[in-house]
């Protein structure tokens, strides 16, 4: 009773702060996002106060297994769940804002214009969707690889919800106009140090259960997700060092200036790519891949090799999104050999998963799960060949600036972050809800095509408009002056935006079916369908060959 | 490197390699050895960072970076194909800065020079306003017809060009400002100059009252038949052509709080020989006027003797 008080009385402090900092708002977005934190503190002093469990409530919404299992496994259920919504959510806005490209008549004014929905978009799905499927997995995997349960289970359910929390602050700033105008690090000072202790108890909750563990090594996975957790926190507190103009306003001043800044923030998006989107997912590959394929890992010597070589080279490799801008030339040289040396660490990944499955190679034609596997590997591959041929200075100055770059982005984002969640989650959830299977096999058959076909629409259309694109602005006429002027390569590029929104309608299609599927599963019911394979069976041709005399026919 | 034998190692059997004999949640790895084209790939990949690293500026140093052996710089590079392109145009510039406008039409191969650099410099300066086809938009003239401002022969455009439109700071900008008629008239009287106006470029009924108001007040810059008045910049209003749109709305908002459009001023910002070019192009584009009424342009002087 007396600890339920003290929280109480903790979660009123909490209320009490944040209504004070609505009154002394200096501008209305901070004023609103007190007031997200406070309704948050009085849900919380209400659940406190009246004993009512809205999380218990909430589990059985969502089916959960109520018996305790041998690993903590909630988290990561919870976090399934997110994964899922703030995916639909990204990929909404992501068709939308593809949609608004094609048709500017889409930019509703102020709240749903192109430059608001935009960062929400990337952020959505990249913190939000993939943030979430990397806490989940990540703490799905580290207990099972350490034999161990999580170290600090409360902590970990903090690490769960705080993130929530900042998901939302991110979302809600940027529909506002609450921006500190950095690619992939929109959000503003109070978010940032928010995210800042999430990050820290999480690293902490993972760390802790490594140290716990039972078993004498450390699985590559876990050295993954640790080069992930611990750079991704050297580049947020880095890269968001900022004076902010009032403690009681959403506004803040870099601490850096000039290139310096854009150097650091470059620094930041390249290796937000390299950490959470790479090596992030590597960890994710290392353990889901072997698990579904029922194979041991391709070569332990290369793990090492790539991992270590990975992890050194692409730390220098951010000053390729400044080539031939106010960037010293060294830096930009130096931005460029890095990246392209990156191409075989990087690809070490690529021959670890795939060769993975020596041995299992049929399971490409009859598990729809290694399918999509494979093809995350494929396009993991395509584009970590695709990033140091654009980091050539020559290259460079073709292709920056133009929607090459967008495709690059997405062949990637879509084929292998979202492909290897995909599967990792189809992976997941019947082990969390002890269901026997997924409730359809053949629907994730159709998310496999509906991606696969969204994507190559995406890419092939930014492909082509982005080569257009940089064609088009150098071109000279024999007279020696420039042919194009901006608006006539915006006026050529509009079907492709067609093409680009098309193909990731079809990916958001291939996401809905997924939701369906894995609500179907929740709620415990398997679809009657037809085996993924099954080869040919005709009973009359099963019998043996008996020399008979020529028979006279019945009739 | 994990060749010790460890209790849990054993040969593959799909594979027949062995493997490092740890285990993780049922879990193996497999000792292959890396394979040779990726670590050889690598090298190789290693070998032309240091080539490449050595041939341009890559090191930082205290004061500033290595040279480079080749001593490329991006500005070098930069310069170099500035000074390439300039030069393959000097002999045109030249041209164009020695012959003065009014001859230009009769150099016609001179002049098609000029319409392709003026296109390629309205292309980046001028298509914001009056779009990428020159066709203008609400508020921004139309280019391509023959109804001009400010005048439609070379001079004239390369002096709305020169000085822009009610640009202060400049005294010689065109200049001229449309008073507001807020509260001059009475509703009725609006109506019936609205009527007046509209009168003047289609079918619509006239209005005897409106035409006594529009001599007593409009006449004097737009002129007894509405024909506007250049040296003003007095829009001719007994053409079909609007530029602040030509519904009775539009109209009457642009008498009650009329909008006095301004263009920048291009001196300063362009060469003369690109302004030059520039009103070549516009020239060019099918309501280009000859000299014949510079007359009744005061500010535009013929040079007599180039």
């Amino acid at each position: 009773m007396e600890a339920a008080l003290g929280r109480a009385g903790l979660w009123f402090l909490i209320l009490f702060l944040a209504i004070l900092a609505i009154i002394g708002a200096k501008d209305a977005a901070f004023a609103a996002h007190a007031t997200i934190i406070a309704l948050a503190a009085f849900v919380m002093i209400w659940v406190t106060a009246a004993r009512y469990d809205p999380l218990a409530r909430a589990q059985g919404m969502f089916h959960m297994p109520t018996d305790p299992s041998r690993y903590d496994d909630d988290p990561v259920r919870w976090g399934v769940i997110a994964t899922m919504f703030w995916g639909m959510v990204g990929m909404l806005a992501g068709v939308f804002i593809a949609l608004q490209l094609a048709y500017p008549a889409l930019n509703f004014e102020p709240y749903l214009n192109f430059g608001r929905v935009r960062p929400l978009h990337t952020s959505a799905v990249i913190f939000a969707f993939g943030g979430n499927a990397l806490i989940a997995t990540s703490f799905y995997v580290v207990q099972r690889t350490c034999r161990a349960r999580l170290a600090f289970p409360s902590l970990a359910r903090f690490v769960f919800w705080g993130y929530q929390l900042f998901i939302v602050l991110a979302a809600s700033g940027y529909l506002l106009g609450v921006t500190q105008s950095r690619e992939y690090a929109e959000p503003e000072w109070y978010v940032d140090i928010w995210l800042t202790i999430v990050w820290v108890s999480y690293g902490a909750v993972f760390i802790g259960t490594i140290i716990r563990r039972h078993e004498p090594h450390i699985y590559v996975a876990n050295w993954f997700y640790l080069a992930f957790i611990i750079t991704v926190a050297m580049l947020h507190l880095v890269n968001n060092l900022a004076m902010p103009v009032s403690l009681l306003g959403s506004r803040s001043y870099s601490a850096f200036a000039g290139v310096q800044d854009a150097l650091t923030q470059w620094w930041y998006g390249h290796n937000a790519v390299g950490f959470f989107l790479t090596a992030g997912f590597l960890a994710m590959m290392y353990y889901f891949v072997p698990k579904q394929a029922e194979r041991p890992i391709y070569s332990y010597r290369l793990s090492i090799i790539h991992f270590w070589s990975l992890i050194f080279l692409y730390i220098w490799a951010g000053p390729h999104h400044l080539h031939y801008t106010a960037l010293p030339d060294w830096a930009q040289t130096l931005g460029m050999v890095f990246s392209v040396m990156l191409w075989m660490p990087s690809w070490g990944g690529m021959i670890n998963g795939l060769m993975t499955l020596n041995g299992a190679w049929d399971k490409v034609r009859t598990d729809p799960i290694i399918r999509m596997m494979v093809m995350a590997l494929a396009f993991y591959g395509m584009s970590t060949f695709e990033g140091p041929v654009l980091s050539i200075k020559a290259v460079n100055s073709l292709s920056h600036y133009t929607d090459w770059t967008i495709g690059h982005v997405h062949s990637g984002a879509l084929g292998w972050n979202g492909l290897i969640t995909f599967a990792c989650v189809y992976y997941l959830v019947p082990r969390l809800w002890k269901r026997e299977r997924m409730f359809s096999l053949r629907m994730i058959n159709w998310h496999f095509w509906l991606a696969t076909i969204g994507i190559v629409f995406y890419a092939a259309s930014m492909w082509v408009a982005g080569i257009t694109q940089g064609l088009m602005w150098r071109e000279y006429g024999p007279d020696g002056y420039l042919v194009n002027s901006f608006v006539d390569t915006v006026a050529a590029l509009h079907p492709m935006f067609i093409m680009r929104a098309f193909g990731g309608g079809l990916y958001l299609l291939g996401g809905a079916i997924m939701t369906y599927n894995i609500w179907m599963t929740l709620k415990g019911r398997i679809r009657e369908e037809a085996p993924m394979s099954q080869p040919e069976y005709d009973p009359v041709k099963d019998r043996p060959i008996i020399a008979t005399p020529a028979q006279v026919p019945a009739e | 490197m994990a060749n010790k034998p460890e209790s849990g190692q054993r040969i593959d059997k799909a594979t027949g390699t062995p493997t490092v004999g740890h285990e993780w949640d049922g879990i193996e790895e497999l000792d292959t050895p890396m394979p040779r084209w990726w670590l050889w790939t690598f090298y190789l990949s290693i070998l032309f960072a240091v080539v490449y690293m050595v041939l341009y500026p890559a090191w930082p140093m205290l004061e500033k970076g290595t040279a480079g052996v080749l001593g490329w710089t991006s500005r070098g590079q930069l310069a170099e194909e500035i000074s390439v392109a300039d030069q393959a145009r000097t002999t045109i510039n030249e041209q164009l800065a020695r012959t003065p406008l009014e001859r230009l039409p009769q150099d016609s191969a001179l002049m098609q020079q000029a319409v392709a650099g003026g296109r390629a410099a309205f292309l980046v300066n001028c298509v914001q306003c009056h779009g990428s086809g020159a066709a203008g938009s609400p508020g921004y003239p139309n280019l391509n017809d023959d109804d001009w401002l400010w005048g439609g022969d070379l001079k004239a455009i390369e002096y709305t060009l020169t000085h822009g439109i009610r640009q202060h700071g400049d005294d010689m900008t065109r200049f001229s400002q449309m008073p507001p008629f807020d509260g001059v008239f009475e509703e009725n009287q609006l109506d019936a100059v609205i009527d007046h106006v509209l009168s003047l470029s289609s079918d619509a009924k006239p209005s005897a009252v409106g035409a006594q108001l529009y001599a007593d007040n409009c006449a004097v810059c737009h002129g007894p038949n509405g024909l506007g008045d250049r040296a003003l910049g007095a829009p001719n209003l007994a053409d079909a052509i609007w530029l602040y749109g030509g519904t009775r709305a539009e109209i009457q908002r642009q008498i009650l709080a009329p909008r006095n459009g301004m263009m920048p001023k291009w001196e300063g910002r362009l060469n003369p020989v690109t302004i030059k070019m520039l009103a070549a192009y516009v020239h060019s584009l099918g309501g280009g006027e000859n000299f014949v009424e510079v007359a009744k342009d005061p500010a535009v002087q013929v040079d007599e003797q180039p």
